[in-house]
């Protein structure tokens, strides 16, 4: 071979590079978590979580009773006086052994996630888990500092929290409800989502490890009907609950009229707002991290991009080509960036709204990628010719699909982006500092990014507007649902 | 007329590249990835005790960087002082390896530009097929961006034939919106090539400077249709370092640019980190620095 071929005949691809998965112990079947150990559930039922990607099983997981309900509420019951009275520096030390813990099996923690949840591994690696152990470190130093997060002379606990969590991100979400509720001295029974209970489980082995105190946190792994149970049951003082709007109207009726505090954190169709003067490689770089961060299964994705007319042809090419670079496949390979539907259900969902969209006349562009035979996968879809009419453009998706829609000038970017029954966050795309703050004080969205997207810190509120829910979570504001104050 | 940036978000190109650099590069895609590096380097030496003698040293070393390993190819282009491109030129006769030379009062560039294009023609005049050359940085800081891209084009004619790569030396000009702005100078003027850096300035090829550089190669492909090509110089001095550009050409342009005729690294010490990880990845074991010869 000559130099000249030889130097033209290289071809360059990523190598299959799949993480380890040797260092993760995972038991065949796991019990519920009350009184600080596994038990078996009352009714002794069991159910198969499956991996996504592969549609295997990878361990047995309690169903939690009514029964298991009753017993995790008296646990958490008897154990909340004296979590309580400890001193506040002692509840803060417990929390930091957890974030510590977390961050020594991250590596474990982050497999296990994306095995169980179809994620990818980068995903979990980098985001995830680091964020969930941050959550703890950073709730752990508000433990002795309570009353002046809420500015208050005196602060009490709630009592017993129930929190029910999503499976978009188990650990995260856990994390984020557990944390402040935990530091304010409350006892918590943590229900993970039926799909990916996996973590939550483990984060349960971790609270064995950090020898906190028995009963402080319970976890009950189950369904829908164990949630229910769990909100209906007596001697819950408050529930905090993650997912859909749905569930959240259920829950709310439910308990209308009794004493029982409620934060919700429920659905979203967020608006991403591209204006003429952004810097536009990053505004695609952001619509990218908006909406197919986590297969499109975040609350607040950016599905409904808004983009002004003058640019609008340049933006959706640079986005359909930055589109056709993603890496789609296995979760576990550390190069992939879309990985599998979390389930069949929420693939059938998917696949009904994006059918609903071309139904509605919406132009449909779907990137070529070869997706495995097993498991369950949708490849990354972009919807143009959208209607604000459109159900695509109206509807939670959920799901790696964007709407783009266009607006000619500021007033209607903001009309467009407030019309919608959710307001849970937004996105906001200007090089204009002066024209960012304006956009972002008008808009109905209790999370406002600026030149950036899907960027969480443990430091700042998180929450909706709306149906997307009431209550905040992260920072100071999140200790003020679980806690009174008492003067 | 009064300057217009463009709009670069310097937060959002540092996550770019910092979620680009944990790619995972193994097994083959790294031995891969090392042979197309290797035949991207433009071996350069740029110092004022270079002789004849060594570069002939390092031209033999270019044609054929690694003996015993014959999947190796050559580097792009040896890269000289204009004095000694008459050297390169016949030591590389028939190798296909290129002749790169620096001009223009390089690094600084703080000469006429008569003199600019006297350095220029001597380098083609002695057979460079390469010409890298430096813009004024003091043009375009004063906001004189008429004087950067006359000078350019002034000294694109005075190459002939010869490929033009345009220094901007990026870390001189101080943000990402003017590294943006003049690339797009130095193309819209003529540049062959844009390249980061002299090797001589605080910093060079850091990926977000890459990564700036490349879109606007690609924005100015996609308005113009021409092709043009781009040099990461400064800095690149480790193998996987090297990966980490190839990553972000890939990303940003495409598979069709991983070729040398569109890239190059420019490089001195590169070349042998590149022939010991390879190395490392055939044997499984790391081998010393003597285990290749310095030029």
């Amino acid at each position: 071979m000559t130099t000249e071929q030889q130097r033209t005949s290289i071809v360059w691809d990523y190598a299959p590079a799949p993480e380890a998965t040797d260092h993760v112990r995972l038991a065949d079947r796991y019990g519920i978590f009350i009184d600080g150990a596994f038990r078996d559930p009352a009714e002794s039922r069991y159910e198969p979580t499956l991996n996504p990607a592969t549609e295997q099983p990878i361990a047995e997981i309690a169903w939690a009773g009514a029964a298991d309900v009753t017993a995790a509420i008296d646990s958490a019951r008897a154990a909340q006086p004296k979590w309580a009275a400890l001193p506040d520096r002692d509840r803060a030390k417990y929390l930091f052994r957890i974030a510590r813990l977390i961050q020594e099996r991250a590596r474990e923690l982050a497999v296990v996630e994306t095995l169980d949840g179809g994620k990818p591994l980068r995903e979990s690696r980098d985001v995830d888990i680091p964020l969930a152990a941050a959550h703890f470190f950073h709730y752990a130093g508000w433990a002795d500092k309570l009353r002046y997060g809420v500015n208050a002379r005196e602060v009490a606990p709630l009592g017993v929290v129930g929190q029910i969590v999503p499976w978009n991100f188990p650990l995260l979400m856990a994390a984020w409800k557990l944390a402040p509720a935990l530091a304010c001295g409350n006892t918590a029974i943590l229900k993970p989502a039926e799909t990916t209970p996996l973590t939550a489980l483990l984060l349960a082995e971790i609270c064995q490890e950090a020898e906190l105190p028995e009963g402080v946190v319970s976890v009950l792994p189950g369904g829908g009907d164990t949630g229910a149970t769990l909100v209906r049951a007596p001697g819950i003082d408050k529930i905090a609950f993650t997912g859909s709007t749905a569930v959240g109207r259920d829950i709310q009726a439910a308990l209308a009229g009794r004493p029982t505090s409620l934060t919700l954190e429920l659905g979203g169709k967020s608006a991403n707002i591209v204006f003429e003067d952004a810097a536009l490689d990053q505004a695609v770089e952001g619509i990218v991290n908006g909406i197919f961060f986590n297969q499109g299964h975040v609350c607040c994705a950016g599905s409904r991009l808004l983009i002004q007319e003058s640019v609008l042809d340049e933006v959706i090419a640079k986005l359909w080509r930055r589109m056709g670079r993603l890496r789609v496949g296995d979760p576990l390979d550390k190069n992939t960036d879309v990985g599998a539907i979390n389930s069949a259900e929420q693939l059938q969902r998917i696949e009904t709204l994006v059918a609903a969209g071309e139904g509605e006349g919406a132009h449909r562009r779907t990137i070529a990628c070869d997706l495995p035979e097993h498991g369950y996968w949708f490849a990354p879809t972009l919807f143009t010719d959208v209607s604000p009419a459109h159900r695509i453009a109206v509807e939670e998706i959920f799901g790696p699909v964007v709407s783009v829609l266009s607006f000619r000038t500021q007033a209607e970017a903001i009309e467009k982006a407030n019309n919608s029954r959710y307001g849970l966050a937004a996105g906001i795309w200007t090089d204009k500092g002066a024209k960012a703050f304006e956009v972002a004080n008008a808009l109905r969205a209790g999370v406002v990014w600026q030149n950036t997207y899907n960027h969480f810190d443990p430091t700042a509120a998180f929450g909706g507007y709306k149906e997307s829910g009431f209550g905040r979570e992260g920072g100071p504001a999140g200790l003020r649902p679980y806690l009174k104050v008492v003067r | 007329m009064s300057r217009r940036l463009g709009h670069v978000d310097r937060v959002g190109v540092e996550e770019r590249v910092a979620q680009l650099g944990t790619r995972s590069i193994k097994t083959t895609a790294k031995q891969q990835g090392i042979r197309l590096a290797v035949s991207m380097v433009d071996l350069t030496t740029l110092e004022g005790a270079d002789t004849p003698g060594k570069v002939r040293n390092l031209c033999a070393k270019g044609v054929c960087p690694a003996p015993n390993i014959p999947e190796i190819p050559s580097v792009a282009a040896i890269c000289v002082y204009p004095s000694l491109v008459a050297t390169a030129r016949a030591a590389l006769q028939g190798s296909g390896v290129k002749t790169a030379s620096v001009a223009t009062g390089f690094p600084a560039g703080q000469v006429s530009l008569e003199a600019k294009l006297r350095d220029t023609e001597d380098a083609v005049a002695a057979g460079a097929d390469e010409i890298d050359m430096v813009i004024s940085r003091e043009a375009f800081l004063a906001g004189d961006d008429a004087r950067v891209q006359q000078e350019i084009a002034r000294i694109k004619d005075a190459c002939g034939e010869a490929h033009l790569k345009v220094i901007l030396e990026t870390a001189e000009l101080g943000s990402y919106d003017h590294i943006r702005h003049a690339s797009m100078l130095a193309m819209e003027a003529g540049a062959d090539f844009i390249k980061t850096s002299t090797g001589k300035a605080s910093s060079g090829a850091t990926p977000g400077v890459c990564l700036v550089m490349l879109e606007a190669i690609r924005d100015y492909g996609d308005r113009t249709g021409r092709v043009v090509g781009f040099k990461a110089a400064g800095g690149v001095s480790t193998s996987k370092e090297a990966l980490k550009r190839l990553v972000l050409v890939k990303e940003t342009l495409g598979d069709e640019w991983l070729t040398p005729d569109r890239i190059r690294i420019g490089a001195s010490s590169l070349l042998n980190d590149l022939l010991l990880q390879y190395a490392k990845t055939e044997t499984g074991r790391y081998g010393r620095p003597e285990d290749f010869s310095k030029e």
